[in-house]
């Protein structure tokens, strides 16, 4: 492997812990199905940045960051959940983002591809995933009481729509570094196979984190396995979210100790 | 002895629909305040409001260095929730920059055991979950503690022990208590004074003097001023 494929290896590794933890804190959330369509907001960035030959990944960010806002706005708003706000976003910018991003790109502006990394590129990759861990380890208290009552956690002195916008930021922050080689369709999927894997075995938050971690990982090294030597023909991303599903079947066969309630 | 809490013509308002109207009460430190009244008649929203959880009108004035601590009355959490007791408790304690010896304290307060502790929140009976609730208020020394419906979920033997917390809470912490209740015979044993609630009917004062027969009747049994409101928009 070129140092190039190395460095894209790397970050696709570090992607994958930062959207494990993530994941598991969405999944507790409820908004895993919300969140992953807000990473179909990055669609219409990533068109219009390849149509105009600008860096298509700054196009992504741009509208990823602009629609993240729009749904916070909409939220604290409007009082609506935040998968109702989401959807109402995806729909428009999935479909604008097909109508501008150019045919013979599209393919790879929705399911990704894998191709070297410069240093730098690397570098800002990692920093963004030192960014959400930190973030993570720092809100950690503040989302655990929200995630048992958002009225003890107001009461305790927890400003919510603050951590709401927040981790709306951190979940686009790590789907932006998901972005170039899942695409804008699959970027989310690491966030929520993994942690769909991971709830099936853990009976706290602290095992469910490195359960979902774990899963992820081994779904992007065994995804890139699967890509570059047993089937050359398959991209990057579909590989690894086809093996997220696998072993998240493979742990409802396992018979998860712990059940999923609701 | 100067006041801990200072209330002056709170109101609170959901739309056009008053739910609390010129409420007017003090409360001195080590005090236990019964807060009386039927259903509806705003005694969550007046916890809520003087806790700022929810926005209201007039003077709510808190003593400098009040720490509160509040029990809400029905909290029901998601039973897909992997998370533990332990990890609840911690997440407050770090959150409020505690030691984490607190925790051990507290659940011997109220008598979590261990098996409790280790148990998922999520999972829990409602009396087991409501003592979660009240170690929960209680780590980080709170000197006031708002009680709503504390028992509304306990069996008997939990509700007895409640009740003797809270004289005890008051003798060895010197702690203030405002409790949302129902029942009159637990007014009447430990609080120090009462408010009553209803339809703009509000009075505040010893349980003898303010709980007598002809106040009772008046406050449980008047006639709806809010739903008299309603009535009268839809007419409209």
């Amino acid at each position: 492997m070129s140092p190039g494929e190395l460095y894209a290896l790397a970050l696709a590794l570090l992607f994958a812990v930062a959207a494990g933890l993530v994941g598991s804190f969405a999944l507790s959330k409820r908004m895993l199905l919300a969140s992953d369509v807000l990473s179909h907001l990055a669609l219409p960035g990533l068109g219009l940045a390849l149509l105009l030959h600008w860096n298509p990944l700054a196009g992504g960010a741009a509208t990823l960051l602009l629609g993240t806002l729009l749904v916070w706005n909409l939220e604290q708003r409007t009082g609506l959940a935040a998968d109702v706000a989401i959807g109402v976003v995806f729909a428009a910018a999935l479909a604008l983002g097909a109508v501008i991003t150019p045919r013979e790109d599209l393919l790879e502006a929705l399911f990704g591809r894998f191709e070297p990394l410069s240093a730098a590129s690397f570098a800002a990759g990692a920093i963004a995933v030192a960014a959400i861990l930190v973030f993570l380890y720092r809100f950690r208290d503040a989302l655990v009481l929200s995630l048992l009552s958002p009225e003890l956690a107001a009461s305790s002195g927890v400003n919510l729509g603050r951590l709401e916008l927040y981790f709306l930021l951190i979940f686009s922050l790590t789907i932006m570094v998901g972005l170039r080689f899942m695409g804008a369709l699959l970027a989310s999927a690491l966030v929520i196979l993994p942690a769909a894997t991971g709830r099936r075995f853990a009976d706290s938050l602290s095992r469910f984190l490195v359960a979902s971690s774990v899963a992820s990982v081994l779904a992007v090294a065994a995804g890139f396995f699967a890509s570059r030597r047993l089937f050359p023909r398959l991209g990057l991303g579909p590989a690894i979210v086809l093996v997220s599903a696998l072993l998240f079947v493979a742990s409802l066969a396992a018979g998860g100790r712990y059940r999923m309630e609701s | 002895m100067p006041a801990l809490l200072t209330v002056r013509d709170l109101a609170v308002r959901f739309g056009d629909r008053v739910v609390l109207e010129a409420v007017n009460f003090e409360l001195a430190a080590g005090e236990i305040l019964a807060v009386v009244g039927p259903n509806g008649s705003g005694k969550t929203v007046l916890l809520k409001a003087l806790l700022g959880l929810i926005p209201s009108t007039g003077k709510i004035e808190w003593a400098a260095g009040t720490r509160a601590g509040y029990v809400p009355q029905k909290i029901v959490p998601d039973r897909g929730l992997p998370l533990r007791v332990r990890e609840v408790l911690e997440a407050k304690a770090r959150f409020a920059r505690l030691p984490a010896a607190e925790i051990g304290v507290v659940c011997e307060t109220v008598g979590l055991g261990p098996e409790l502790l280790e148990a998922v929140a999520g999972l829990l009976s409602g009396g087991q979950f409501q003592k979660v609730l009240i170690a929960f208020a209680l780590l980080g020394h709170p000197n006031i503690i708002l009680f709503d419906e504390p028992t509304a979920s306990l069996d008997e033997l939990s509700e007895e022990r409640i009740y003797d917390l809270l004289p005890r809470l008051q003798t060895e912490s010197g702690m203030t208590v405002i409790l949302v209740s129902h029942d009159l015979s637990v007014v009447f044993r430990h609080a120090t004074k009462v408010l009553c609630l209803s339809r703009g009917i509000t009075c505040s004062g010893p349980p003898k003097e303010v709980l007598t027969p002809a106040t009772l009747e008046a406050l449980y049994s008047a006639p709806s001023k809010y739903y008299v409101h309603h009535e009268e928009h839809r007419r409209r």
